[in-house]
């Protein structure tokens, strides 16, 4: 499927276009291919993510959503044997290229990801680890920096009696709602989701998808999920993924209202997936 | 629907694997048991020897000719002198190759051999670490059989321990939590500093203390580099002669009067009181820092 046909097409669409003349890219994929050694994982994706809106990415298991979202932030060189062609501009420069640190891109995209991962250290040292790795010293600033991102994550109410306390003594979605504290923490300009809710029970979801909601008035959000109502509930923009390949991408109320691409309908009303 | 499953089969096989499972009950006791024996045993012959030696000037006395007068101030403390140079050495030099092994070098064929070829110097015997020890440090790097070179010679010995150790505890850390690090933006040395060591220092300091009271108890490197057994002065600096525990109880026991035998086993008393005092101190690390994902 050809992914700039599709983008002249979203293009024509009136109300879209609108928005795309409003608003900024962060992120602007072009012709990104990525191979775990002889496994072609992502095939020519081109996609251009949008500020202060919150894009989902779905698709069936294996389809390089997960994948894709690590390569905004360059999590996926973790992953021994990863090649990459093809470009990522971030703000305009190239993430992909080797010059770009990525202790300096990671400073400006946080992560948050699917199973809750705070440190075993106290509520308080978990938000502060961000600021003080990057050299913040100043009690009281640190100390207003963890209230802010606390509350940014409607976390505030329920631990600011016991910021000393493990972080492991909170619930499972009270964890998952710290990691988006503590990723808050250092400020970023985007927040790649990966799943954020997969571990979580439903009113732990809820409550995340509203802080969701909230965010994206700050921050630009790219979440990936296998929850296709979450996905229409959530965002503003949809991509669809499948065997790598893009296959949609466009506004969410039109990829699940009227899909172009027969798989994407077949996805979509369940009959794949 | 068609049964497979016949009951009466079942009904007939239930009795005999209740049975067995009883037997092989019995047979793991037995083997416990039998190891407590001995240990029993051993601990009655040790204190009923030796228990009338230990007085405090059992600790004052220099060794001598006459029992009654042998002490192990020397060896007592020059084992505390060992371990001054054989702990922070091994525990420094240990750790700081587990970290590489585990966090920096790259997974490939070399580092895996390099892995096995450690786990496999953990099982070379303490003779072969001896002789190294006498070519290298006592002859080639001439520091005599001085506290020093005894020290370094144990380090290389427990070093493979404390590393296969310190790889387990630091491979234990989640990756999860190296990666909430790195997406933060912190530097592989920041993620292994504040999250990968805090979580693993309990494993380290375990592996750690074990390794130390195998040192402790080690001989044959000691006599192999020349290490006197006979020491009737204490040691002023690392770079002076001196001997520890095991030399002093070995020397007491190649003794033809049998009231060394005594003075020997007093010396054995001390030592396992100080090796049960670490591996409590490594139990209490393992109980109460560990942390649980």
């Amino acid at each position: 499927m050809n992914v700039t046909l599709l983008r002249s097409q979203s293009e024509q669409d009136e109300k879209t276009q609108m928005t795309h003349m409003e608003k900024e890219f962060v992120y602007k994929t072009t012709d990104l291919n990525l191979w775990y050694g002889s496994t072609h994982a992502l095939k020519n994706v081109n996609l251009d993510l949008y500020e202060n809106e919150v894009t989902a990415i779905i698709g069936p298991s294996g389809c390089g959503k997960s994948t894709y979202i690590k390569t905004l932030n360059r999590m996926i060189e973790m992953v021994p044997g990863v090649k990459t062609s093809g470009e990522i501009q971030y703000r305009g420069r190239n993430i992909l290229d080797k010059s770009y640190g990525v202790e300096d891109l990671r400073t400006q995209v946080g992560m948050v990801f699917q199973k809750p991962n705070p440190f075993p250290k106290s509520i308080y040292e978990n938000i502060a680890y961000g600021p003080k790795i990057h050299g913040i010293k100043n009690k009281k600033v640190l100390d207003e920096i963890v209230e802010k991102s606390l509350r940014g994550a409607a976390i505030w109410d329920e631990v600011k009696d016991r910021l000393k306390e493990n972080a492991y003594g909170l619930s499972g979605g009270q964890q998952q709602r710290l990691c988006i504290a503590r990723c808050l923490a250092i400020e970023p300009d985007v927040i790649l989701m990966d799943e954020p809710t997969s571990a979580l029970d439903p009113i732990s979801t809820l409550k995340v998808e509203e802080l969701i909601q909230e965010l994206k008035k700050d921050f630009s959000i790219i979440i990936v999920t296998h929850n296709m109502q979450q996905a229409a509930r959530i965002s503003d923009r949809t991509a669809f993924f499948l065997s790598g390949e893009v296959v949609e991408y466009r506004d969410t109320t039109t990829i699940f209202s009227n899909p172009t691409d027969k798989r994407t309908e077949d996805y979509i009303s369940g009959r794949f997936g | 629907m068609q049964k497979l499953v016949d009951k009466e089969i079942i009904a007939k096989q239930m009795s005999s694997r209740i049975i067995r499972n009883q037997m092989f009950k019995g047979l793991f006791f037995l083997s416990t048991l039998f190891g407590l024996l001995v240990l029993g045993v051993l601990f009655y012959r040790i204190i009923t020897q030796g228990i009338g030696y230990i007085d405090l000037d059992f600790f004052q006395n220099f060794a001598s000719r006459r029992p009654e007068n042998a002490g192990i101030k020397a060896a007592f403390i020059g084992t505390i002198w060992l371990m001054v140079v054989v702990a922070p050495v091994s525990l420094i030099l240990g750790v700081g190759t587990a970290i590489y092994l585990e966090e920096y070098a790259k997974k490939n064929k070399f580092t895996s051999f390099i892995k096995l070829n450690i786990s496999n110097l953990a099982g070379v015997p303490s003779i072969v670490f001896g002789l190294l020890g006498l070519t290298i440090f006592v002859r080639a790097l001439a520091l005599e059989r001085s506290v020093l070179a005894a020290g370094l010679t144990m380090s290389l010995l427990v070093l493979p321990v404390i590393i296969v150790a310190s790889q387990e505890a630091i491979r234990s850390v989640p990756k999860e939590l190296r990666e909430a690090s790195f997406a933060m933006g912190a530097t592989k040395w920041q993620t292994v500093l504040k999250v990968v060591l805090p979580a693993a220092i309990p494993g380290i300091l375990t592996g750690g203390i074990l390794a130390l009271s195998r040192a402790i108890g080690e001989t044959a490197p000691l006599i192999v580099i020349g290490i006197p057994m006979f020491v009737a002065f204490l040691p002023k600096t690392i770079m002076d002669t001196f001997t520890v525990l095991p030399m002093q109880i070995y020397n007491w026991t190649s003794r033809p009067q049998t009231e060394f035998q005594d003075v020997a086993a007093a010396g054995i008393l001390v030592m396992l009181v100080l090796l049960i005092l670490m591996n409590s101190i490594a139990v209490f690390i393992r109980n109460h820092f560990q942390k649980r994902y």
